[in-house]
């Protein structure tokens, strides 16, 4: 394997945002991923990518503070997030906004209650203010007419939108995906691609996606990084067109191009 | 009379300062004007904007941070694009905007459907790229807020309607428990969809592991009711029917009744939380499509674990009622243990023992059975698995006692 062609020259001179050196994360005695290091610029997209089952959403699990890892340091910015105690951890925290995989809206509460909920606990905002962003939250992702509605009269991808619109609910400047795109049609998909690519432009926020989604990777994430279940750890950097153009990595490749793998079975195109 | 008038006019007077502070009841452009003067006397770094007529356009001014957490947002007056010339686009400068969120994408959104309102054009254009882009991702007509439900007050109809709605919950359950004792008999004979795994965990939990509860309960009670029948046996010298006072009420109604209620608050409250949940999952449904029919696979199970149970429950806690009412004569009176067993026996005829049998075994039967027809009747959420098992609960519980009630008349008609 040549080390060159597993890692994106970088041109990219904005500031970082995010820095996570030498991660280790595991179950117990169980290792997850050994020795992940990346940087996420301010303002970029960026993916991470890999099979199912490689700890994709483990990572993301750490970076969003439900699962310490057992080594490395993961800076935002220069807040060093694990080192803090509890309240600098919530401090660090408000910056984030995440959307989870199946929306996790809390289910006794309407649409809107579920985006305005953190609005009250956080901000000193009056009450039509808070019901005027919701509405506007809501608005962007194409939720408005279902703000009186519970998630469970919700479709899945009416979730994952109104999980967005929750996940917006601070104006966060750190927003993390976890599959933004499973389960929606190619229209909302692209629909929910342009809105990701307006709010990284529009506010200046900074996006982590954890997905599969190829087509809606290629269009929207400008870096990322690949990690493989079986090494392990980080096997490849760069933006997934870049990955898919260049890189040398067998894994990497057949990922890319949806192929199978010629000698190891399993290829994660799940 | 003249003081009167002097208040009349100052309150008058007040009204009209009152009114001529608040633009959206003047002309539009006068109401421009004078918002211009109150904008312009914010703090450095808020949120400010300024209306301004021009030759063949009304240009808007953006300055200042627009941040929505600093709720320092202003609001856009619905009328203030009144005096706007039809067919003259509204722009934008923003070359002094600082930062911004949602905030300003929220005052443009008003801005924009007050133009809607209005019939005038607004140009997102001259907005920064990335604003405009946004504002174009939301829809133009505000929606309706929904109307509160109409509330009546009826309350034949209300009377009327939880009867029927009771004697269908009746049939239901009774349905439910056909089905569930077909099923039953089909797994006697090898065809059942009972899984022998989730009967013994099931019997577990309604069991052996309810043991411990159930004897403190029943010790307690059988205490109490020593405490109490001695004060007044004892001024007639007939300690030793405490004896007999004990065991034919733990016999006759309280160790049933007791246990019944611990197993409703108890097993039925998580039987009810169990099958909600799994309704919420879908797993209901999973099964259902299947066909794997959810009366023998589910319901079944619980049913007879706990009506299998319940009776050597009951059994167990009349041991331990007794012995809880020894203990209490044993210390505070004169009795001798030999003495007390022998009215204990004395007392009980062995058909006391059928009796409270048969009523264990049916209120084993009615928990079971209305707790899972609660679960499965939950709705979807969080909050409704909650609400399940707490009807569960107090169903169970008040349902108990009332066949307990019914229990008692028929042993009263047919003399046991």
């Amino acid at each position: 394997m040549n080390e060159t062609n597993t890692q994106m020259p970088s041109t990219d001179d904005r500031p970082v945002m995010i820095s996570v050196d030498d991660v280790t994360l595991a179950f117990g005695s169980k290792v997850i991923q050994h020795d992940v290091s990346f940087r996420v610029k301010r303002g970029s997209i960026f993916a991470v990518m890999g099979g199912s089952g490689c700890g994709k959403s483990t990572l993301l699990k750490s970076m969003i503070g439900l699962l310490r890892p057992t080594h490395g340091t993961y800076l935002v910015e220069k807040d060093n997030y694990w080192a803090g105690d509890d309240a600098s951890r919530v401090r660090i925290g408000r910056r984030f906004g995440v959307l989870f995989q199946s929306g996790a809206l809390w289910s006794s509460m309407t649409v809107g209650e579920n985006v305005a909920l953190p609005m009250q606990m956080f901000t000193k905002l009056e009450p039509d203010v808070i019901r005027q962003l919701v509405e506007l939250k809501l608005g962007l992702v194409g939720m408005l007419h279902a703000i009186d509605q519970y998630p469970s009269e919700l479709s899945g991808g009416m979730r994952k939108r109104a999980g967005l619109a929750r996940a917006m609910s601070l104006d966060p400047d750190i927003l993390f995906f976890d599959e933004p795109s499973a389960g929606l049609d190619p229209i909302t998909s692209a629909r929910l691609d342009e809105l990701i690519l307006n709010l990284r432009d529009g506010l200046g926020a900074t996006i982590i996606i954890v997905s599969h989604e190829l087509s809606s990777l290629f269009h929207i994430a400008d870096d990322g990084i690949f990690l493989d279940a079986e090494q392990k750890t980080a096997i490849a950097h760069g933006s997934p067109t870049w990955l898919r153009d260049h890189c040398t990595d067998p894994m990497v490749h057949a990922f890319m191009h949806r192929e199978q793998l010629d000698s190891s079975g399993s290829a994660g195109n799940g | 009379m003249p003081a009167m008038r002097m208040r009349d006019a100052v309150m008058q007077d007040g009204r009209g300062l009152f009114c001529a502070c608040r633009p959206r009841n003047r002309a539009g452009k006068v109401a421009a004007l004078r918002l211009e003067r109150l904008v312009n006397t914010s703090v450095n770094g808020a949120p400010q904007w300024h209306l301004q007529p021009e030759a063949n356009r009304t240009l808007v001014t953006l300055s200042g941070d627009w941040i929505a957490q600093e709720g320092r947002t202003p609001a856009f007056p619905t009328d203030a694009l009144k005096d706007v010339p039809h067919g003259e686009p509204v722009e934008f400068s923003t070359d002094q905007l600082g930062k911004w969120d949602t905030s300003l994408i929220s005052f443009l959104w008003e801005l924009k459907r007050s133009a809607r309102e209005a019939h005038v054009n607004v140009d997102t254009n001259t907005l920064p790229e990335s604003a405009h882009k946004l504002l174009d991702l939301l829809p133009e007509i505000p929606p309706e807020p929904t109307p509160p439900p109409p509330h009546h007050f009826a309350p034949v109809a209300a009377v009327g309607q939880f009867t029927l709605d009771t004697l269908n919950e009746v049939g239901c359950v009774s349905e439910m428990g056909t089905a569930a004792a077909k099923g039953g008999l089909a797994s006697l004979v090898g065809r059942g969809m009972m899984r022998t795994v989730d009967l013994m965990s099931d019997l577990n939990a309604a069991g052996p592991a309810a043991l411990l509860i159930v004897g403190v309960v029943n010790f307690l009670v059988g205490a109490i009711l020593a405490f109490v029948g001695s004060v007044e046996l004892h001024k007639f010298a007939a300690d030793i029917y405490v004896a007999s006072l004990v065991a034919i009420a733990m016999v006759r109604e309280m160790s049933a009744v007791m246990t019944a209620i611990i197993m409703a608050g108890r097993t039925g409250g998580a039987y009810a939380a169990r099958i909600s949940t799994m309704q919420a999952n879908e797993e209901i449904d999973a099964l259902q499509v299947f066909g794997i029919p959810v009366s023998s696979y589910l319901i079944l199970p619980s049913v007879l674990a706990l009506a299998f149970t319940m009776p050597l429950l009951y059994l167990y806690g009349c041991l331990i009622g007794m012995l809880g009412g020894f203990f209490v004569s044993y210390i505070m009176l004169d009795v001798s243990p030999l003495g007390y067993f022998h009215e204990t026996i004395q007392a009980l005829p062995l058909d006391q023992f059928t009796f409270g049998f048969i009523k264990s075994f049916v209120f084993g039967t009615f928990v079971g059975l209305t707790s899972c027809r609660i679960g499965l009747k939950a709705g979807r959420s969080a909050a409704d698995v909650g609400i399940a098992a707490t009807k569960a609960v107090v169903v169970g519980i008040v349902g108990v006692i009332a066949l307990d009630a019914i229990f008692a008349v028929i042993a009263n008609v047919i003399g046991i």
